[in-house]
Order: C-alpha cells, then structure tokens, then sequence
C-alpha cells in the first residue's frame, strides 16, 4: 500500500469519525450561546477557540463534518445511481440513437455548473441543504454517465464479452456480470474524488448561502460569518478552512492511492 | 573490420538480469538477424546499441561502433550518433509516427535536428528519400498526415526517416512483424535493397526464422538473455548444435497429422451472404456510402470436415466470423447451421448457437479477469436449456480441463496465474465444453511463441481425433492452415477468390492472388526439418 | 481557426499543410456549430421552464398584497405577463437574440443594461484567472513530466494536491487578511472601475484572479503533467529519439503538442468553474459583478434577472465548449478527416 493511500484513508477516517462522534458527544453543545466567552482563540477549554457568540468552535465544526459529508454522499450516491445506469446503457447502445440521446444529454447538463443549478432551484424553491445536494447530485450524473460510458466502451471490444455473446447472454446480463464489476474500481476511485468535490461545493455554496440553513452548522457558513471579522479573529476562518482542507486532501489521496492499490495491471504484475 | 561489435554485454533491469554476456558483431553490408521467443532478450539488445534503455538499465561490456565504445559516451554524444550513425525502425508502425504531424515533418526533422543541411535542402532530401521507400511526392505529398496512409505505407516513412542520413547501421526491431505477408515481402525487399546499395550494416531482429533464414548472413538466436548460438546462416542451418535452436525451427514449421476425414453431410451452408458497413456521411446532407466487408460468400462445411480460411488484414474474414457466429446481422444471403439459420427475425436463433463456439485470438483478452476458471469455462452452459449443476458440473469442468492438458485443480484458479499458451488452452476447454458442433478458431494460435504454438497444435490434432471436431480456422499464417486444415478458402476484399484441397491449393494455386500470397510468404528451408 | 492563430502557424511548418486542411475544418466547424445551436435552445427550454415552476405572481409580489386588480393587469401587461406561456418563451429568446432581455421586476431597468454593466467586472476577471492558471499550469506540469519521480516533481505534486484541496472563497479571505489587511499592496474588496484605467482595473483585480486561479492552476497542472507522461510511453516518442532528439527535444517537439489535447477538455471545463467560481469570489471581494447581481435578484425574487444571468452563463460554457472542440480539431489532424 502506498503512502498515500495510508494518509487519505487516515485523514478520511478521522474527519468521519469526527461527525460520527458528533452525533453522542461535543465537547459543548453546538448551538449554546455564551457571549461573555466570545472571539477567544483557541486555548486550553475551546480547542478551536469560540465564535462571536461565545459557541465553541470544536462542537460547531464536528457537527459541520456531518452537514458537509451528508450533502457530499448522497450527492455522490444520486449521481452514481443514474449516471452508471446510463453509462452503461449508452455503452451497450453504442451508436444508437439511444446513446446519441445520452451524451447530448449529458453534454447539457455539463453546461450547467452546479452552483448555477443551485441558483435557479433557489430562485425557486429556497434555499436549504436538499438543495445542495440535488445541485451536487445532478451534476455528478454527467460525470459517472461519462466515465462508465467510457470504459464499458472498450471493455465491449474485448474478446471475453464476444465469448459471453456467443454464449447467448444478452446486453443487460453482461453489462452486469461482466462490464460493471470491470469498472467498479474505476468508480469507486471517481466516486471518492467526485466526494471530495462535493465537500468543496457545498461549502461554497453554504458561503454564499444557498446550502444548509442555520441552526444547522455548515463549514462554509461559519466561514462566511468569520469574513467580517477575520482581521481581529483569524481562527474564525483559519479553522473552518482548515477543516475543508484536511478532508478533502484526505479523499484526494484515498482516491489517488485506490487508483494505484485497485489497478489490476499492478495487481497482476504482484501476484 | 567490424561496424558494430558487441562484446560480453550483459544488462540489468532494477536488478533482473534481461542480458548476460552477449556477442555479435556486424560488418558493412551485412545483415545479422537476432532471434529467439519472447523474453529472449533480443529488443533490449538493440535497444541497448540505441542506448534508449528503460530506466533503471544497467549495461556492463562493450558495443562498439566504428572501432569506439558506446557506453562511454554520455547522453549528448549518443543524441549526435542516434539519427545520424544509427537508424532504427520499429515494430509498430501504426503508433511509431507522431500523429498531429505531418510525415514531411518528420522526416525532415531528423536531418534538421543533426543540422546536416539547411531546410531547403533537407526539404529535398526528405522529398529524395521517401521516394526511394516508394512514396514519391506527386502521389505522397509531404503534407500527409500518418493517419491518411496504410500500416505499410507507414513502416515505409519510418525506414526514410531512419535511412535519411545515409547511417552505417540500421536497426530494425520486428519490422514486418505487424504487417500482412505480401506488405511484408516488399518492406523486406526494400531493406535488404537499402543495405546493398548504401552499405549499411542492418541489425534485424526478429522471431520469425523463415524471415531469418531468408534475409540474414549471420543468425544470431538468444534464450533468457544469453546467445545460444550464431553463426553464418547456411552453415548454423546446416549444422545445428543446441537442442534450442533444433526445437526452434522444428516448431516454426511444424507439422501434424489430423486423423482421417470421413465422409458426411453438410453442417454449416453460407449461401450469398453479404455484410455492409455504413461509413460516416461525406457531408451533412449526402446519402452515407456503405462499405461491403463481405461480398456474395457462399461455401458448405461438412460435419468432419477441417476448413481453413485465409486472408490478410482488412479482407473480411473476421467480419464473415462474426456473422456466422450470429454476432452481427447480414444484409444479404443466408447462414444455416444444420439447415436452421443463424439469425432469424433479427435475433440471433439460439437453438442454433448452443451448436458453436468460438476460440479467440488474444489469449490475455479472451477471459473475464474476475472470473475463476471453473465460471469462464461454464459460461456456455448458458445456452443449455437446463442448468448444469452440481457434480454434473464438476465432473464436465475435470474433463475439460484434463482433455485441453490442465489440472482439474485448476478450476479454482484466476486466469491471471496463467501463461499465454495455458490460457489458450483454457479457451479451448471452454469451447468445447457444451459439445458443440462447429468450432470457429479466430487466429487461434497466432498471438503465441513458436515453441507453444506447436503445443497448441498437438492438442487440436489429438482433440480431432477424441472428440471428432469440425472446425473453420481462420488466419493469416499460411503454413499453420497448411497443417491443420483439409480444405481452404482464400479470402480477399470480401470475396472468396479460391477454394479448394489444402495441399492442392498450396501446392498448385490457380487464382493470381493466392500465387502471389503463397510467393510471398518466407519459407523456412528444408534443412532446418531434417535436423531434429 | 482564426481564434488559435499559434496552432495554425504550427501546422504550417512544411509549408504545404495549410490549403487542403481548409474545406474539411469549415465541415467539422458546421457541424460543431449546428450541435452548438441545439444546446442553447434546449438549454433555454429548460431554463425558462425551471422558472415558470416558480410560485407566485411576478406583478403580486411587486406591489403587495393589497394591490388592485385593475393595477395588476397593467403591471402585467407591462412586463409582457399576460400572453401565453409559449408566447413568453418566444419573447424572451427572441428579446435575447436582439439584446433585449426584458425589464428588471425590482428595478424597472432593462436586465440588458443592468447585465452588462455586471459583465464588465465578471468577465475580466474569468479570463484574467483563465490566463493566470493555464500560464502557471503548463510550465509547472511540463516541468513535473520532465522530472517524473525526482525531488522537483514530488514538490510540485504535493504542492499542487494541496492546491486542489484548498477552496478558493476560503483562500480569497487568507489572501485578503495577507495583502490587503496586513501588507496594504491591495485594496481588501471593491472594483475601481475601468474608467481608472487599465492597470487600476487589472490591479483591483488582482487578488481575486489569484484566488480563482491557483486552486485552478493545480488540477490543470496534474493534468498537463499525467497527460505528458502518457505521451511518453507512446512508441512515437521512442522514434523521435531514435532520430536523435534529446529528451527534451522530444518533449518539446512531440510531447506537449499531443499532451494538449486532454488538456484542452479540463480548460474548456474550467471555464465554466471559473465562472461559477467568480460568482463566489465576488462576494469575497464585494465586486460588482454577475454573482451579486443574481443574489439580489434571488431575494428581490426579480425572477427574469436570474433568468436571464443563468442563460448568459450558459450560453458562455456552451460556446467555450465549442471553441475547445474546434482547438482540438487544430490540434489533432485525425478529428478533421473523421467529419
């Protein structure tokens, strides 16, 4: 295993850990005001030091994890549960009008950026965190679509696929039996990356308020409450950002180190 | 004096010894052929005359170019030789030209890159020498792009840019290996006229003893790195010493005995079948042309019966396979099996399929790789009717496996833990596991060393005869279906242009084309089958 | 091709390759362009039918609740309300096509005004980051190809991991409370203005360019460097040395120009994050630009304003698309012959 497998699996592993824990411990309780406590650095009671309500910044940022990993996932699992359908349809069709239908599909969808999907279901609906993550989610749609397309491609080119035709199985039996478990590394490796671009995302769009709502504690939000004040107490925005940072470095380095643990060419050459 | 002397080279890799104490030595005009099976270490000998090694290369030893060592030189004296001293050609000429170029280009860069003549004149020059590789610039303007000419077409432009500077030494790495033979004759030709005439020493290295016996002075064949044994090409034929080198050339010309044809009915009846491609539309609003891959072939396999079917790249024989094997639908004519068609109301008919099976080319592609080998070759237990189960089942997979040669405890096994030919093997068990009627073999031994190819074709011969096999067999080696067929068909642009008798076709072909394929092709020398 | 004047010099070079290549360029450029055309319109269907999902009256929100029926009507009227749902469509896309993108429900001004005063800091700054992340990208990627493995490479893909991780509203504010607040060199937020001049335009924008584009500049570097590298297992690459041409040579000769052609995809792609992504930065900056018009019209619920920024935005990724599939056929001589 590489190091970098090691590194993202452990930074991954402590950042879930952190909101799993969140759920039966803060070392405060996230929504408790204390304004005589309010803007102290970190120190020795506040790990990560208090807001300008006097709310501990440790509890505001585990309970963050959750927000930022649960709008993330489901994005990644919405885009997963249609875009690999699809790819792999598109595949199986190739040619066809189906598959046409498909990509240029996909093609439009990848014109709109997902925070401007976020807008225009803001615009209508509001703002909230199902928003986020129907935002996050179909913009993923595309990118699964895409790469499973893409690989299920080359994989039908195969000669064993041909044996599998021969052998009377139709489209939808091989690509299950044969495409998708070919391309699960792939997209494990892409769904850990595209988990990655979710946090990213969704902490953007809270920062601009179009993601989770308050009480709900959101990385991004706290780091658009902190940008006022970041002259006078920089932790506000130091930590919040810091937070990102480490999990999303975290995700890249599991996705990068699963690429090369998962591939099968260095698989093979081991055994 | 020697152009080129090669004195106890030896090579390692991170480690791994790839060459151990290699020697050969080349004088101008001379063309010495290195051969020997895969992973006999003979492209890292010319890679190592190149000095464009892998990383991680070790070289001990002396190549000597002109009388001076080339593993002294650093990386900017071997930059002024490479081009200029030293052409290379490589195996692969559909990938050795850089595409977003155009051949002009690159064929003038490598006298620009030596700064040997202005670019007017290297303009002429370039102009000067594709035309003595047989692209003159009416018909092959500079102006082309790879991707516009043919894989022969292609190895031409890489044997201009490697001669462009009139280099002593020519390497040339597999160069005919990925063309059809008649391709193959005329770049052979081209090079054996190129070292005469401009008194090159040619470096050629090859697996392919009849292209050797043909070409070469000097033959040179390794095993595992190291030289088993050289020497001129008449005497090493005439006196073979090493028992490799023997095995070699009985296994590149290997022969064997099919059991005796019985006469029977007729079991596959293809009748004017023709199979159309669409090509892309021209422009947006013309009718898009058709390409006809297959054109009007008709012919009868009896059940017994061994047919061959021959033909160079690109003239629809592995079109024609898939039709059979009810793959892909044909827009004209008729494909039965048994007096039932293959594909009835644009489905393929699959009472018809459980009759056929298929052997492929690429032993590496040809299984599931997260697969065990028991599931891959049970897959065609998909078209029984009833599953095949329990001990049934197990008992069908030991036979199998047992029959092609392998252990039953193989079954549990993935098919990366075996070799090429073993894999091969295992696509054979699969085949033949449902008890087919017809077996289609699709280049079947073509992507293996000689050695195992001959093993291959021990076991066809012994399946014939335990299981009674009817089978097409379709390739491009020209003595392979020499052996192992009964009857052969000729295939060129789509049509069958000669059927007939194996032997008789072979020993007297009357169609222009199959002369001109059978002349073509190299043949190994008689010499070399009686020795073992 | 006229846009890539460098690529077309490049295939110049033999003199020759130019006049043939012409017809079959203009086929593949049709034909991009017809596909271009049919984006936008299903793009626009889309996104006026997203908006007409909205709830509410347009003309009710306006002016309250205990407005007049008779009021209303006229309010309607004047907004171009009151005629069929396919009659609006019309309207709206035939108004664009002219410049015409309605009339602001919050402002009464024409969006078309009110866009491209915002168009003004928007785009400057999109393509000041675009510059800024490929100028750092392709020198930094080549560098790490040609170093594969070696300290120089390690730093670079380290450097540039961290770079991919780090959100860039979140580097705008430490770039902010660095330059602006501690060292003074730049002004924490706002837009000058181009009446000031150039540089003063440029330098106001400085900072927020340099926050879009490094995150940017990252991936396109890993990108530029993961595509060299596949480059340099290509056999074409053994030939080119073969004939002589040191390591760099080739890579230089041979590599980049293939190498680009990947790349070309995450440029055009990361046109599109750049504008979203400058959308963002504007509120880090308190730029006047597109990002804060559209949130304003959000909540004034000014639902044409946000119409019609959507489909400009659109619209832009859409024909940056078109301009990276008509580099590639520039790049990559197989792709026009394939038309």
């Amino acid at each position: 295993m590489s190091r970098s497998l090691i590194l993202g699996a452990c930074l991954s592993s402590l950042v879930l850990l952190a909101a799993a824990v969140s759920f039966v411990w803060t070392p405060y309780d996230y929504t408790a005001l204390n304004i005589p406590d309010k803007l102290q650095p970190p120190n020795a009671q506040h790990w990560f030091g208090t807001d300008h309500f006097g709310r501990d910044m440790f509890s505001m940022i585990m309970v963050g994890a959750r927000t930022s990993i649960a709008v993330a996932l489901v994005a990644v699992g919405i885009g997963m549960a249609l875009g690999v359908p699809l790819g792999l349809t598109a595949a199986a069709r190739k040619g066809s009008a189906l598959d046409e239908l498909i990509m240029r599909g996909n093609d439009l969808v990848f014109a709109f950026p997902s925070l401007v999907i976020a807008i225009l279901i803001t615009a209508v609906f509001g703002a909230g965190a199902i928003n986020a993550i129907i935002a996050i989610g179909i913009f993923n749609i595309p990118v699964f679509a895409r790469i499973t397309r893409g690989a299920a491609l080359s994989l039908w080119e195969r000669e064993f696929i041909l044996a599998a035709r021969v052998s009377g199985k139709g489209a939808a039996r091989i690509s299950a039996e044969h495409i998708l478990p070919n391309v699960a590394n792939l997209l494990i490796v892409q769904g850990t990356i595209q988990f990655s671009l979710g946090i990213l995302a969704e902490a953007g769009l809270s920062y601009v308020g179009l993601g989770a709502q308050p009480p709900t504690p959101s990385w991004g939000r706290m780091l658009a409450d902190a940008q006022t004040m970041v002259s006078f107490a920089p932790h506000l925005a130091l930590i919040p950002g810091l937070a990102i940072i480490v999990t999303v470095l975290g995700l890249n380095l599991l996705g990068d180190g699963l690429r090369d643990w998962l591939d099968p060419r260095i698989r093979v050459a081991r055994t | 004096m020697s152009l080129l002397e090669i004195e106890n080279l030896s090579l390692s890799i991170h480690g791994t010894d790839i060459l151990k104490q290699v020697n050969l030595s080349i004088t101008p005009g001379q063309i010495v052929a290195v051969t020997g099976e895969s992973g006999s270490g003979k492209s890292m000998t010319a890679l190592a005359v190149m000095q464009l090694l892998p990383d991680g290369a070790k070289t001990t030893g002396v190549i000597r170019l002109n009388g001076s060592d080339l593993l002294d030189r650093d990386e900017n004296d071997m930059c002024t030789l490479r081009g200029a001293a030293i052409g290379m050609v490589f195996q692969e000429p559909m990938t050795a030209l850089n595409p977003v170029r155009t051949i002009g280009d690159q064929v003038m860069e490598t006298i620009l890159i030596h700064k040997a003549m202005p670019p007017r004149q290297a303009r002429d020059r370039a102009e000067e020498v594709l035309t003595r590789v047989g692209l003159p610039p009416d018909r092959f303007p500079l102006s082309r792009f790879p991707h516009e000419l043919s894989g022969g077409q292609r190895q031409r432009v890489v044997i201009a840019m490697a001669i462009a500077l009139r280099p002593k030494l020519l390497i040339a790495d597999e160069p005919t290996t990925a063309l059809d033979v008649t391709t193959q004759a005329q770049i052979l030709k081209l090079l054996k006229g190129l070292v005469s005439e401009y008194d090159m020493g040619l470096l050629m290295i090859t697996h392919d003893l009849a292209v050797v016996a043909d070409m070469a002075d000097q033959i040179v064949v390794m095993r595992h790195g190291e030289v088993v044994e050289s020497g001129a090409t008449d005497h090493l034929l005439h006196h073979m010493q090493h028992p490799y080198t023997r095995m070699l050339f009985k296994a590149s010309g290997y022969q064997v005995s099919l059991p005796e044809l019985a006469q029977s009915r007729p079991l596959l009846e293809v009748t004017n079948v023709i199979r159309d491609y669409r090509l892309p539309r021209k422009g947006l609003f013309d009718t898009p042309g058709h390409h006809r891959a297959v054109d009007q072939v008709s012919f009868t396999l009896n059940s017994g019966e061994r047919l061959g079917l021959v033909g160079e790249s690109g003239c629809g024989k592995s079109t024609l396979t898939k039709a059979i094997l009810g793959l892909e639908e044909v827009q004209g004519g008729d494909i039965r099996l048994d007096g039932q068609p293959v594909f009835s109301g644009h489905k393929p008919n699959l009472a018809v399929r459980r009759k056929m099976q298929v052997v492929f080319q690429d032993p590496y592609g040809s299984f599931n790789p997260r697969h065990r080998v028991a599931r891959l070759i049970t897959e065609p237990f998909h078209l029984l009717d009833a599953p095949v189960m329990g001990s049934e089942r197990q008992d069908r997979i030991a036979e199998m496996l047992t029959a092609v040669g392998l252990s039953p405890d193989d079954a549990g096994k993935y098919i990366h833990e075996f070799s090429g030919g073993q894999r091969q093997r295992i696509a054979i068990a699969r085949a033949l596991i449902i008890r087919p009627e017809l077996i289609l073999f699709d280049e079947a031994v073509s992507a293996l060393d000689v050695s195992v190819r001959a093993q291959i074709l021990d076991l066809l011969a012994e399946l014939c005869e335990a299981y009674d096999l009817t089978y097409l067999f379709i390739s491009h080696d020209l003595s392979v279906v020499r052996t192992i067929t009964d009857r052969v068909m000729v295939m060129r642009a789509g049509k069958i242009v000669e059927e007939g008798d194996t032997e008789s076709v072979f020993s007297d072909p009357q169609h222009q084309y199959t002369k001109d394929l059978i002349n073509a092709a190299p043949v190994l020398p008689d010499i070399g089958r009686d020795v073992a | 091709m006229r846009f890539l004047p460098i690529f077309w010099f490049h295939r110049c070079w033999t003199g020759s390759a130019c006049a043939p290549n012409v017809a079959s360029m203009l086929r593949y450029a049709l034909k991009r362009l017809i596909s271009l055309v049919i984006s936008l319109a299903v793009a626009s269907v889309v996104i006026f039918a997203v908006i007409e999902v909205a709830p509410g009256d347009p003309a009710s929100f306006m002016l309250g609740v205990n407005a007049q029926e008779d009021t209303l009507a006229a309010l309607r009227a004047e907004l171009g309300l009151d005629v069929s749902k396919l009659q609006r469509y019309f309207n709206w896309v035939g108004g664009m096509m002219v410049g015409d993108f309605g009339t602001s429900y919050t402002y009464r001004t024409p969006v078309s005004q009110m866009i491209a005063d915002r168009l003004w800091v928007s785009l400057p700054l999109a393509l000041y980051a675009l510059t800024l992340s490929t100028a750092i990208a392709f020198p930094v990627g080549i560098y790490a190809a040609a170093r594969r493995g070696k300290p120089g490479d390690l730093t670079v893909m380290g450097a540039t991991q961290l770079g991919i991780a780090v959100p860039n509203f979140w580097f705008a504010m430490m770039l902010v409370l660095v330059f602006a607040i501690n060292l003074r060199w730049f002004n924490a937020g706002g837009f000058v203005g181009w009446d000031k001049g150039l540089w003063a335009g440029l330098h106001s924008l400085t900072l927020p360019a340099i926050a879009l584009a490094l995150p940017q500049a990252a991936i396109l570097a890993r990108v530029m460097r993961s595509s060299l590298l596949d480059i340099l297992g290509e056999d074409f690459m053994r030939t080119a040395r073969a004939k002589g041409l040191s390591r760099r040579q080739a890579l230089w000769r041979h590599g980049v120009r293939n190498a680009l052609i990947p790349v070309l995809t995450i440029i055009g792609l990361q046109f599109s994050f750049l504008l979203a992504g400058s959308i963002i930065i504007e509120q880090v900056f308190y730029l006047p630009g597109l990002g804060r018009l559209v949130f304003q019209a959000i909540s004034a619920r000014d639902l044409i304003v946000v119409e019609s920024v959507v489909m400009l935005l659109v619209f832009a990724v859409i024909t940056v698309n078109f301009l990276v599939d008509l580099a590639y056929a520039a790049v990559d001589p197989r792709l026009r012959s394939r038309t």
